[in-house]
């Protein structure tokens, strides 16, 4: 990349994004931690390690993460074999379904489940009205259990995209030399298919590990005042508590948590990326044979359609239902009332435009730094090597993903609140925070059009007359233009279901869709649930839009993560 | 063939992907010791039938005996065989020495033995020394080599190579193709050894089944089907061309037959030709060689030089009689007296490069 003003100050911009955004907010945590009152002062930490609670919270945290993850991958692995091998009827469109959850945001998610599981839940009434029962006999919100299942319907398809990607690939005739080599099928799986598949294993267990670990909206919703993580805790000790140096500890303690995991993961990432002779997936693809494969490829299709659709459709449902009024508008067209006459409280439809403003500045900002981002990270010195730059660069801008959304919130508050950088009550807080977290995604999509972007390209359209413009439109534009949508569909609909840094930093006067949610979820009254569950519909379907336009920009097997 | 019972029998094997018939019903043996080469364009059905015979495939019909015992029942893992893979399917997680090792691991051989025999396979493809290396880092030859020890490693009872120097580039393609025989030969190993490529089947190979749309079109040793193919078929896979169709006219004391390019002697047995039969005549490339003969004399063509290109040690010439185009390789001294092209140019074939197939098909 040649050396000139202008690049310089574009590569200056991200750069100078994330320590303003990013570093600086985390090291004012590290400061209140350690030094609340302006000078060094440990005896909170002391304090905190010597008391039970903590180590009560981490427990939880760890434990559910653990349990989670073993159920996910209990589920998520015969699919991702199912998949990886099988050839079946309306394959694309199943495995598309099973991307759903992950793309929903928590608030939706929750209400699903609640919609689905709650005591006025629809497995609950229906049971109510065969049995004939006077109260709901199926007792599981604010309980572990359904803190685990929400966390299964959302990372499935993590599992069933990382190890089954990777599965799918792995050249059968493997196995088949260790067959002939007189390996039985046992002895084929252990000494052959898992070592290989370990790297991919391992990784997307962290992966969903560190999602639970970090889990808020799930656990806040679904798991009620009894259960806390970390990540609750944080909220929890800011918000309701008031108490900063212990809010800012415990944020201490999650980055440092989340950032072992991540380096963990990334580096089984690399190893994962190790070369295989990985074969094109239409070789190891087979139709089932015989009855055994068809009931398996019917019964793991039956399980996911049923776990993964059933809550979201239960809440579209119910969200037209609810009450004894039959098919009905009334929550929809609720959503544009005040329903307090408070003060404080705007019409609920008015999230919706909040939110979209918001998403949408976060979607302009992110790409403005995300690109120049992904074109630092691709510089090469004249060797053929990552300039230094791209190689620092590269961690860098993976931390934002290991960094838990209620810590980054907590550290705008207490990083931004004082000149020269007040904004705390500034409404651009909340669109720099969803850049932030956005950022890792955009940067990660672009990059392999980026990197697909063979030099040879551009070279046979000059030598096919193309002037330097004319080649920049007709090969780079279409090239990475569908990386750029995709990239800013991603950002889109991050930033629209974002909830745990949104919680913290939205105005009253300015709350987004996600807040309303939570809002109607945890107030009493028909009004405010109907609302909830129909603002919640709105979103669901605002991310599957987003989810389509994602599918459909998709080029080429490979993603990266 | 040799007179001891053929250790491989394969009898009427059937098979059939979704609706396409792969294989109709294909029979052969393998005797022991023998380099058997399966030979065929892709698609032949060679690659289906050598799976089928390793158990990597079920046939849907017919019988495969290996020594006298019926193979059906038999999983793949308990057959004993070897199996060498066109891209070699090394394990990339194992070094050098634990891919040859992983046989006799399954074999329940113990330490000591799998280390002595691991050096010892290792010296047999000329590696010794290679134990600790990755497979990722030898070189496409290295990594064959690895995987042929691999496989001879548990001495299995049959070996089967689907295309073991298929993805290699053609010098060393050569250079492994004498090593590969000698190897084989050397470990007294029974081969059965799929190739599309003839020059590596008749290099290779004791013996060449050449097979076409699933079905085996000649048996027999690589010189008897080069001198006498069974078919049209197998005269064009073998890359002759000059197929003309014929009449015998004389079957002694010599066979002649009538061609559009006039009667043209053959040195090939009468056997079971008469007058009178209708066959197809095929003149091999190497049987012309520019002369200065007449018209009278028995096989003399007066042809027209169309392009000459030069191949090494041999000349492509593509010459014409009238509308009708013939291909030969002329070799060495005559190739540098050939007149420009477009030239007149009278050649002599010889009668032993005149061979009569039966069947038109």
């Amino acid at each position: 990349m040649a050396k000139s003003p202008g690049r310089a100050a574009l590569a200056a911009l991200p750069l100078l994004f994330l320590l303003l955004f990013y570093f600086y907010p985390l090291l004012s945590i590290l400061g209140l931690s350690f030094a609340p009152a302006g000078r060094p002062d440990f005896s909170g930490l002391a304090a905190l390690i010597a008391r039970p609670y903590l180590l009560r919270v981490l427990w939880f945290t760890t434990w559910q993460a653990a349990a989670s993850t073993a159920l996910t991958l209990l589920l998520g692995l015969p699919a991702a074999y199912i998949y990886a091998h099988y050839d079946f009827p309306a394959k694309r469109l199943l495995r598309g379904l099973t991307t759903i959850p992950f793309v929903m945001p928590t608030v939706v998610v929750a209400a699903a489940f609640v919609t689905l599981l709650g005591p006025e839940g629809v497995i609950n009434r229906a049971l109510m009205r065969t049995l004939n029962l006077a109260a709901p006999p199926l007792d599981v919100l604010y309980s572990v259990g359904i803190i685990l299942l929400a966390h299964v319907f959302y990372n499935t398809t993590v599992v069933m995209r990382i190890v089954g990607g990777f599965w799918a690939n792995l050249d059968p005739r493997l196995e088949e030399a260790a067959a002939v080599l007189g390996a039985s099928r046992l002895r084929r799986l252990t000494e052959v298919t898992l070592p290989l598949l370990a790297p991919s294993l391992i990784a997307a267990a962290l992966l969903v590990f560190l999602f639970c670990f970090t889990s808020f909206g799930v656990i806040l919703l679904l798991g009620g005042p009894r259960f806390s993580t970390v990540e609750v805790e944080i909220y929890r000790q800011a918000v309701n508590f008031f108490n900063l140096p212990l809010a800012a500890l415990l944020s201490l303690l999650q980055l440092l948590l989340t950032f072992t995991l991540m380096a963990v993961y990334t580096r089984l990432q690399a190893r994962a990326a190790l070369p295989l002779n990985l074969r094109p997936q239409a070789l190891a693809l087979r139709r089932p044979a015989g009855w055994r494969s068809w009931a398996a490829v019917a019964g793991i299709n039956t399980l996911l359609g049923v776990f993964l659709l059933a809550p979201l459709l239960a809440l579209a449902v119910r969200s037209l239902t609810l009450g004894d009024h039959g098919l009905t508008l009334r929550y929809y067209t609720a959503l544009r009332q005040n329903p307090t006459q408070s003060l404080f409280f705007a019409p609920p439809a008015e999230a919706i435009v909040n939110s979209i403003g918001f998403a949408l500045a976060a979607v302009a900002l992110a790409l403005l730094l995300g690109l120049p981002a992904a074109y630092l990270l691709l510089a090469r010195t004249p060797q053929g090597q990552p300039t230094r730059l791209a190689r620092w660069l590269d961690p860098i801008l993976l931390l934002p993903l290991g960094t838990s959304a209620v810590t980054l919130g907590f550290g705008y508050i207490i990083a931004l609140d004082q000149p020269p950088l007040n904004l705390r009550t500034s409404l651009a807080l909340i669109p720099i925070a969803y850049t932030l977290l956005a950022l890792p995604f955009v940067v990660r999509s672009i990059l392999p059009a980026l990197r697909s972007l063979n030099p040879r390209l551009r070279e046979s359209a000059a030598l096919l007359g193309a002037s330097p413009a004319r080649v920049w439109r007709e090969v780079d534009l279409p090239i990475i233009g569908r990386a750029v949508l995709t990239a800013a569909v991603f950002a889109f609909t991050i930033s629209l279901g974002e909830f745990g840094a949104t919680l913290l930093l939205a105005q009253p006067r300015t709350p987004t869709m996600s807040v309303i949610i939570y809002r109607g979820l945890g107030q009493p009254g028909l009004l405010n649930y109907g609302q909830a569950l129909a603002m919640s519909t709105i979103l669901m379907l605002v991310c599957l839009v987003g989810l389509l336009l994602i599918e459909r920009l998709r080029t080429g097997e490979a993603e990266e993560f | 063939m040799s007179l001891v019972a053929p250790l491989l029998q394969v009898h009427a094997v059937t098979k059939t992907f979704a609706a396409t018939p792969v294989l109709h019903g294909v029979s052969f043996e393998v005797a022991a010791g023998e380099i058997v080469c399966l030979l065929g364009p892709s698609g032949c059905g060679k690659t289906t039938l050598l799976r089928i015979v390793a158990g990597l495939e079920q046939a849907d019909t017919g019988e495969l005996h290996l020594g006298g015992q019926d193979l059906t029942a038999i999983p793949v893992h308990q057959r004993g065989f070897g199996f060498m893979f066109q891209d070699f399917a090394l394990f990339p997680h194992r070094n050098v020495a634990d891919n040859v090792a992983f046989g006799l691991r399954m074999a329940g051989t113990d330490k000591a033995a799998i280390q002595r025999r691991v050096a010892e396979m290792l010296a047999l493809v000329g590696l010794s020394g290679y134990e600790r290396r990755r497979v990722q880092e030898l070189s496409g030859g290295q990594q064959q080599r690895v995987a042929l020890a691999r496989s001879l490693a548990p001495q299995p009872r049959l070996l089967l190579l689907d295309e073991p120097l298929g993805s290699l580039d053609r010098t060393l393609r050569e250079e492994l193709l004498d090593d590969l025989r000698a190897i084989l030969k050397q470990a007294g190993i029974t081969a059965l050894y799929v190739t599309h490529d003839q020059q590596e089947a008749f290099a290779v190979a004791d013996r060449v089944i050449v097979m076409n749309a699933g079905r085996i079109e000649q048996m027999g040793t690589p010189a008897a089907v080069y001198g006498q193919p069974a078919s049209v078929f197998v005269a064009r896979f073998l890359g002759m061309s000059n197929l003309l169709a014929g009449r015998v006219t004389a079957v002694s004391p010599q066979v002649q037959v009538a061609t559009v390019l006039g009667v043209l002697h053959s040195a090939q047995a009468a056997s079971s030709l008469q007058r009178g039969d209708a066959v197809q005549v095929l003149i091999r490339p190497d049987a012309a060689r520019p002369a200065a003969c007449t018209p009278d004399t028995p096989n003399c063509l007066a042809t027209r030089l169309i392009s000459a290109s030069f191949r090494g040690s041999r000349l492509k010439a593509m010459l014409a009689v009238g509308d009708i185009p013939l291909t030969f390789e002329l070799v060495g001294i005559e190739a540098a007296r050939l007149p420009a092209p477009g030239a007149a140019l009278t050649v002599l074939l010889a009668a032993e490069g005149v061979a009569l197939l039966q069947a038109i098909t």
